[in-house]
């Protein structure tokens, strides 16, 4: 057997062949498809009208609504409500007002390592961490791929980054993420497949190799992948994944497998990142930037409000105040993420300290809802882009930093390092 | 045809193209406010014909694919772009856009008159006559763009799969 990658094995069973060359255009049969109440029905269905076809598989198909609840504006409204009455007609499964696409399909057990999975939302990546290749489409793509079950690629080279050793204390991988955006580049990935591997990458929980394959979308990377092991298993199983017909070992690049490129980089020196406005490229050390006063703190979205992200936060808002003029917003990821952060007092935490709580969806940072920022606000957030204009006025600025750092900026008034904070809360 | 060149740097994003506040609108209104934090009136400027060139990452962000219908409906002829980022590139294709790729793109400036031979895939400037050499597109790809994109290509595909049966019926 020829050596080769793990996106390269994926798409090549999706696509019936024993081999593939990077390059090549083949065609892959979809194993699932997930759209949101943006992209998905009010899109979709006229051009599926229009083809005068229905869906290749109504058990393949998986909605969720995000990007317009909840509803706060009458345009916002109607997408609702079509997109609920379109998962009644056409009988998919759908998710609504359940959290952020990206969290909900794997944490409602409905990924497994190997599958092809396409995505009506640039954020697809995601789906990587769980070792499925996931990529992101367009509606009228997605329409295709509901129409006919099937999808052209071009079989992905791999960019493999490594990171060895493990990460300190406070540093997370939305850190890892904003320095490789700084250092790759937002093409960095070439619309190839980028893997993550190495000793730091392994001894992440599930949710932060999420972040990491979520934002694979920011290094321009078609897919985001994390060979699977025993703690994507524990996670899948826990989600209720049937995972009998999965031989998840096979899945994973092979030793000498081509590459097109192998990054390496130390985790352990790597210390807490933010990214100027208006790119995730524009970044560097938390302590290298110049000092920034905000207005508003938000912890939200799909790669910054799940479980693990508000536990960061409370980690260091515990005990402490927002500070004047700070607005702290929390949009958790999801209701489950919610629900288990209210259990375990988290979400009481952020409350006590001043923290907002908003709906379980994209909200500032989908930029739809009546949630924006004013003119020349300045922001700090945990989401994962930080275009200009995306989350609200031309002229407000948005920082990207991890959770620790958007929670100790919201306590600080201004951009600062979270690690003191955790210094004084292991010392107490 | 000689056409208009709209000249833009790297990495524009898809909230520049098809800005967050105007996606509850049609097309139309999306189209009227495309790129125009770069650049207030590029909406007003085009005309049927003209290309847009643009440096590395075109169409970089979200999977929003107004981003390239609304280049697609202010009548652009092609982007051309020393890279794309993936989606967009897909999406152009997929409602017949023409978007071609150029690494090694010469010096060029912005209102330059030039003539887009997609068959081709070249690029003249009218003035000087030099000819910018574009990549060809693959095989697949030239199939969608010269049926108009993914929808009349399907509706060709599904016809015929139609007849084939009422063909096997008869
Ligand atoms: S939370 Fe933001 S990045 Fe995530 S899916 Fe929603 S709009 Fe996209």
């Amino acid at each position: 057997m020829m050596a080769t990658t793990l996106a390269q094995k994926i798409v090549a069973r999706a696509a019936g062949l024993d081999h593939v060359t990077p390059g090549d255009v083949i065609t892959c049969q979809v194993d699932l498809a997930m759209i949101h109440d943006s992209g998905g029905p009010r899109r979709v269905e006229p051009i599926l009208q229009d083809l005068g076809v229905g869906l290749f598989d109504k058990d393949k198909v998986v909605l969720i609504s995000d990007h317009f609840v909840p509803g706060d504006t009458d345009e916002g409204a109607r997408i609702l409500e079509l997109t609920r009455q379109w998962a009644k007609q056409r009988q998919v499964t759908f998710h609504d007002g359940e959290g952020i696409c990206h969290v909900v399909l794997p944490e409602k057990g409905h990924l497994k390592p190997g599958m092809l999975v396409v995505g009506g939302d640039s954020h697809s990546p995601t789906g990587g961490a769980f070792g499925a290749y996931m990529f992101g489409v367009g509606a009228t793509e997605m329409a295709g791929v509901l129409a006919t079950g099937e999808i052209w690629l071009k079989v992905p080279q791999t960019i493999l980054i490594e990171w060895q050793n493990q990460l300190s204390r406070g540093v997370t991988a939305k850190d890892i993420m904003l320095a490789l955006c700084g250092k790759l580049g937002m093409d960095g990935g070439q619309y190839q497949a980028v893997e993550y591997t190495g000793e730091a990458i392994a001894a992440l929980s599930m949710q932060e190799r999420m972040t990491l394959s979520n934002m694979a979308a920011e290094l321009g990377g078609q897919a985001g992948l994390i060979g699977p092991d025993e703690t994507t298993l524990a996670f899948l199983k826990q989600a209720g994944a049937a995972l009998d017909d999965v031989d998840w070992r096979s899945l994973k690049t092979d030793a000498d497998a081509p590459l097109m490129a192998r990054h390496v980089f130390d985790a352990a020196t790597l210390t807490p990142q933010v990214a100027a406005p208006h790119s995730p490229a524009n970044s560097g050390p938390v302590n290298e930037a110049p000092k920034t006063n905000i207005q508003v703190a938000y912890l939200g979205a799909c790669t910054g409000a799940k479980y693990e992200d508000l536990r960061n936060a409370a980690a260091i808002i515990k005990g402490n105040r927002i500070a004047s003029g700070v607005e702290l917003l929390v949009a958790p990821s999801s209701v489950q993420d919610q629900t288990r952060a209210a259990n375990d007092g988290i979400i009481g935490i952020l409350e006590d300290a001043g923290a907002k709580i908003l709906p379980n969806a994209c909200g500032i940072c989908a930029g739809y809802g009546t949630h924006r920022l004013g003119e020349d606000v300045t922001c700090i957030s945990s989401t994962a882009r930080n275009f200009k204009g995306r989350m609200g006025a031309a002229s407000s600025q948005v920082w990207l930093g991890s959770p620790f750092t958007v929670a100790a900026s919201a306590v600080a008034g201004y951009i600062t390092d979270p690690r003191p904070f955790l210094k004084e809360e292991i010392a107490a | 045809m000689s056409s208009r060149l709209f000249l833009f740097g790297d990495d524009i994003d898809t909230d520049q193209l098809a800005p967050g506040q105007y996606m509850k609108g049609g097309i139309e209104e999306l189209a009227a406010h495309c790129l125009e934090g770069i650049r207030p009136a590029f909406a007003s400027s085009v005309s049927a014909g003209d290309v847009l060139v643009a440096g590395k990452n075109f169409g970089m962000g979200s999977s929003r694919e107004q981003a390239a219908e609304a280049l697609k409906r202010l009548g652009l002829a092609a982007v051309i772009a020393r890279s794309f980022a993936g989606i967009f590139y897909r999406n152009a294709i997929n409602l017949g856009l023409p978007v071609l790729i150029a690494p090694d793109l010469p010096e060029l400036s912005d209102g330059d008159i030039v003539s887009l031979d997609l068959d081709q895939g070249t690029l003249t400037l009218t003035e000087t006559g030099r000819v910018i050499q574009l990549e060809p597109l693959p095989d697949n790809l030239k199939v969608l763009l010269a049926d108009g994109g993914l929808v009349p290509h399907l509706k060709k595909r599904f016809s015929k799969e139609r007849n084939k049966e009422h063909g096997q019926c008869a």
